[in-house]
């Protein structure tokens, strides 16, 4: 009986294992097939990604990876220049103000149609715009970006910073705003507001964004996106957690040099790293820091970009009235051995930071120096204020890992050990990222300093100084309780609004020098680079400082 | 017997009930949640409460309970909100269930196929050496965490030799979906590349995941073997001279499998928990995967979804195995 039980066990073996030799000899007839065009190149850049994409229309995306995608299909009127994070032309060929700064006139590329083949024009610019504007009910939720940067839509216009749209030629595109930013037209180069086929929004009924019990719907042109890119989407595989997009043979400018791009959805770094070791991918984004070296010396490049990004402490006055005291928080800011915690925690080539921006946004103030390491001084100034013995409520998040902050939980410890070496007593707190320590930072104020960063949309210090103080009644800094609160939301205010570029950096420059001697809202803390890596056969690949790499320039050597 | 089914089923819906309601609470008591994963650092008072209130998460949790009752009824589980935003909850677990199957089915046939044959030899030569490296074999297989294990396969056997894919459930190929189940579905569409494909990327997690099944199975059978063999009934069947070969497949294989099935029913269910982790491990789009990006992001509809329809899965199985266990020993018929 035994015996005769055993001979299917045998049986499947057998069959299990000439399967295997089965699937062995298939991958090398598929890499065979690569092989016909007689070059030394591969047609495919398969890249690893760490999230799945949300949506494919950028109008509702909202986050990097989705961004990574939808950047390589469409197009903005504005486009980032490779490796920087200034502006440059790409639908629109150049841009220019009226005398008072709210009239834009867009004079267009020609010749530039749609993956759909539709010609993209004066007209479509505005249909796109108008589009935006126009978002309805959970559309406008979901269109988060442009609540973020534009105000609000077309049922509320007051708050708005876009006006209307008129294209009096095929060539032209005039955008009439309410006001006058720094932020227009730049932010015209962001993902979101790319120029999408009014046709095939139209078919795909675009906007019927719904609530549905606790999420949104999306229409079928999300799937379906049509755009102006390099590339065009084939083939999102859900099941097998690939995303495959082919060359658009509509596009205005050169051809990729890679015919197929796949991005494959890999949530574990580790297993991304792995992957990239066995050669089943090309590259992968955010490397951990501490795997730099390896991956290097493992024959992999790893491309750091410039920093564009900040970690700060935040400091909460209205929680803890001592931190009012700037002699307080410039205590802080001198009990800190921030050079030490670069050198240990951040990966090469971070910097501490002097000023609440990296050195890359105009405004930045070159002579701000940050606060040395002092003991001493930071003792003496907490005597002066008669706060010794204070206690500090000190949050870090869990379960998150930013690419201004690989490593929270280290980069408090230390932080820690510093204040208490200069007598301050620290009430250490942790909560998960998404477990409520956003919530608790922003919505409820409840911790007394914390660690938390921001990464730049482009290149503006509205971007990020605005984004911190100017919103009087609720920032994360509660400077609504400090004397100089209103004046400092004001003067930014008035800053962005500054038309001519050299007089709005000298106002930004003035007060960046003013929130680090006079104000000191919270503590500047690093600029830190992160990187992407690609394996030593890949070519091209130019890192973005806004995370924007466009993939139509690489080549994979075989 | 039908009677006894309907019950149990009756049952099981008490029991999705039930743990909807502590589930549904449980979640929204986190703290965080899906408003601060969608936003992030770009998350104002303004589109906080916003987003808040367009996905209805500022009603009273008493509302909101209700509202995700009376759709549940109507078949609407709501939509992703992380895992696959806009996609209907219930169709990504349908769509993820296949490649859970597929490893689980494969693991628990990998551990039945070498437990059983194993664990009858074993107690046929109780205390040789093959029999007490087979023991060990198995404490090891029982002592190992899964995830361990199946890191220490992919990192020796893919990404050392190259031998096995590291992650994923097939090549990007151009395979063509049918079922979801992507060895079949290579079959159905004469796509034998794709097939193998799958079972290639298939091998390590299953082999992995099959380890716990394994050496459960194993050692139950050895142990219910042992057992018979001492049995009055056996010695009385080989007294009277039967054939060796009736009293194994008669006397002691039946009476020694009924724990074992009962063994394999529970190691299903159990099966579920290994595949998350090993399903993390290998990055492989089954269920557990959706589970913990789900969690990640506070895609509160897909966790629901998730874990009721597995708990309804484990139960249907308990009910399985019982129905299994009546069919091999009648006296659980007449009772």
């Amino acid at each position: 009986m035994t015996r005769k039980r055993t001979a299917p066990l045998v049986l499947l073996t057998a069959a299990a294992l000439s399967m295997t030799a089965c699937a062995q000899s298939e991958r090398d007839s598929d890499g065979g097939t690569g092989a016909s065009g007689a070059t030394n190149v591969k047609d495919t850049f398969t890249f690893g990604a760490a999230g799945a994409p949300d949506v494919f229309d950028p109008l509702y995306a909202t986050d990097g990876e989705t961004f990574r995608i939808t950047r390589q299909i469409h197009s903005g009127l504005l486009g980032i220049k490779p490796g920087t994070a200034d502006i440059q032309p790409e639908l629109a060929e150049s841009w220019t103000p009226s005398e008072d700064g709210l009239s834009w006139t867009f004079k267009l590329r020609q010749g530039v149609k749609f993956s759909d083949g539709e010609p993209f024009n004066g007209q479509a610019v505005c249909d796109n715009m108008q589009r935006m504007f126009e978002q309805k009910g959970a559309g406008q939720t979901a269109a988060e970006y442009w609540g973020y940067f534009f105000g609000s839509f077309s049922d509320d216009p007051s708050g708005s910073l876009y006006k209307s749209c008129e294209a009096p030629d095929e060539n032209t595109a005039v955008i009439d705003v309410t006001r006058t930013t720094s932020s227009f037209p730049t932010i015209l180069s962001l993902d979101s507001f790319s120029m999408q086929s009014p046709k095939a929004l139209k078919d795909g009924d675009a906007n019927n964004v719904q609530a549905q019990g606790e999420g949104f719907t999306y229409p079928a042109y999300s799937k379906a996106p049509v755009g102006i890119g390099p590339y065009k989407l084939s083939k999102y595989d859900e099941a097998n957690k690939t995303v495959t997009l082919v060359a658009n043979e509509n596009y205005y400018g050169e051809q990729p040099k890679t015919k197929t791009l796949v991005f494959k959805i890999i949530p574990d770094e580790s297993t991304r790293r792995q992957e990239l070791q066995a050669g089943s991918i090309d590259g992968y984004d955010l490397p951990n820091p501490v795997d730099w070296k390896g991956l290097e010396d493992a024959g992999n490049k790893v491309e750091v970009r410039p920093a564009f990004n900040i970690l700060y402490l935040g400091l909460n006055p209205e929680r803890n009235p001592k931190l009012k005291d700037l002699k307080v928080r410039q205590a802080i800011a001198y009990a800190l051995n921030r050079d030490q915690m670069v050198k240990t925690q951040l990966p090469e080539g971070a910097k501490v930071a002097s000023q609440f921006m990296p050195d890359t946004v105009s405004g930045y103030n070159t002579q701000l120096q940050p606060y040395a390491y002092d003991p001493e001084k930071a003792k003496s100034l907490l005597a002066e204020a008669g706060a010794e013995g204070l206690t500090l409520k000190f949050a870090f998040p869990t379960e998150v890992s930013r690419p201004y902050m690989p490593d929270p939980q280290k980069i408090h410890a230390a932080f820690t050990k510093d204040l208490e070496a200069v007598g301050i007593k620290v009430e250490q707190v942790s909560k998960p990222w998404n477990g409520g320590y956003l919530d608790d930072v922003s919505a409820n104020g409840a911790y007394d300093m914390w660690l938390l960063g921001w990464t730049g949309d482009y290149n503006a210090a509205d971007n990020f100084l605005g984004t911190f103080f100017s919103n009087l009644k609720s920032n994360d800094f509660h400077t609504s309780v400090m004397p100089w609160g209103k004046t400092l939301s004001e003067d930014l205010k008035k800053a962005d609004a500054i038309v001519d570029e050299g007089e709005r950096d000298a106002a930004y420059q003035d007060i960046n020098k003013r929130i680090a001697e006079e104000y000191l809202p919270g503590i500047p803390v690093s600029h830190s680079p992160p990187a992407l890596v690609t394996s030593d056969k890949v070519q091209g690949l130019v890192a973005s400082p806004l995370t924007a790499e466009t993939f139509d320039t690489v080549t994979v050597g075989k | 017997m039908a009677r006894f089914i309907i019950r149990r089923l009756l049952q099981m819906v008490g029991v999705v009930f039930v743990l909807s309601l502590l589930l549904f609470f449980w979640l929204r008591s986190l703290p965080g949640g899906t408003v601060s994963a969608i936003l992030g650092e770009r998350a104002t008072p303004e589109t906080r409460a916003a987003l808040t209130k367009a996905l209805g998460l500022d009603e009273p949790i008493w509302v909101q309970y209700w509202k995700f009752l009376t759709r549940a009824l109507r078949g609407e589980f709501g939509v992703s909100t992380g895992v696959l935003p806009g996609t209907d909850a219930m169709t990504i677990f349908l769509d993820r269930l296949p490649a859970t199957i597929e490893l689980s089915f494969l693991a628990l046939l990998i551990a039945v196929v070498l437990a059983i044959p194993l664990g009858y030899v074993s107690a046929r030569r109780a205390n040789s050496p093959l029999d007490s490296g087979l023991v060990v074999v198995s404490l090891v297989g029982v002592a190992v965490p899964v995830f361990f294990l199946a890191f220490l396969l992919k990192y020796q056997l893919s990404v050392e030799h190259n031998w096995f894919p590291v992650s994923g459930r097939q090549d990007n190929i151009g395979c063509t979906r049918v079922t979801n189940f992507f060895v079949l579905d290579g079959l159905l569409t004469r796509e034998f590349d794709c097939s193998a494909s799958a079972l290639k990327h298939l091998v390590l997690p299953s082999v992995a995941l099959a380890t716990i099944p394994f050496a459960v199975i194993y050692r139950i059978t050895r142990a219910s073997v042992l057992d018979v063999l001492g049995e009055d009934y056996v010695r009385t069947a080989e007294s009277k001279g039967l054939n060796a070969r009736v009293i194994r497949g008669r006397h002691v294989l039946r009476n020694a499998l009924l724990p074992v099935v009962t063994t394999i029913g529970l190691q299903t269910g159990g099966l579920l928990a290994g595949a998350v982790l090993t399903e993390q491990v290998f990055n492989f789009g089954g269920i557990g995967n959706a589970l913990a990006v789900a969690f990640q992001r506070r895609d509160y509809p897909v966790l629901e979804v998730l874990i009721l329809a597995a708990a309804a899965i484990y139960v249907i199985i308990n009910l399985l195995v019982d129905i299994a266990y009546a069919v091999i020993d009648p006296r659980v018929r007449t009772r």
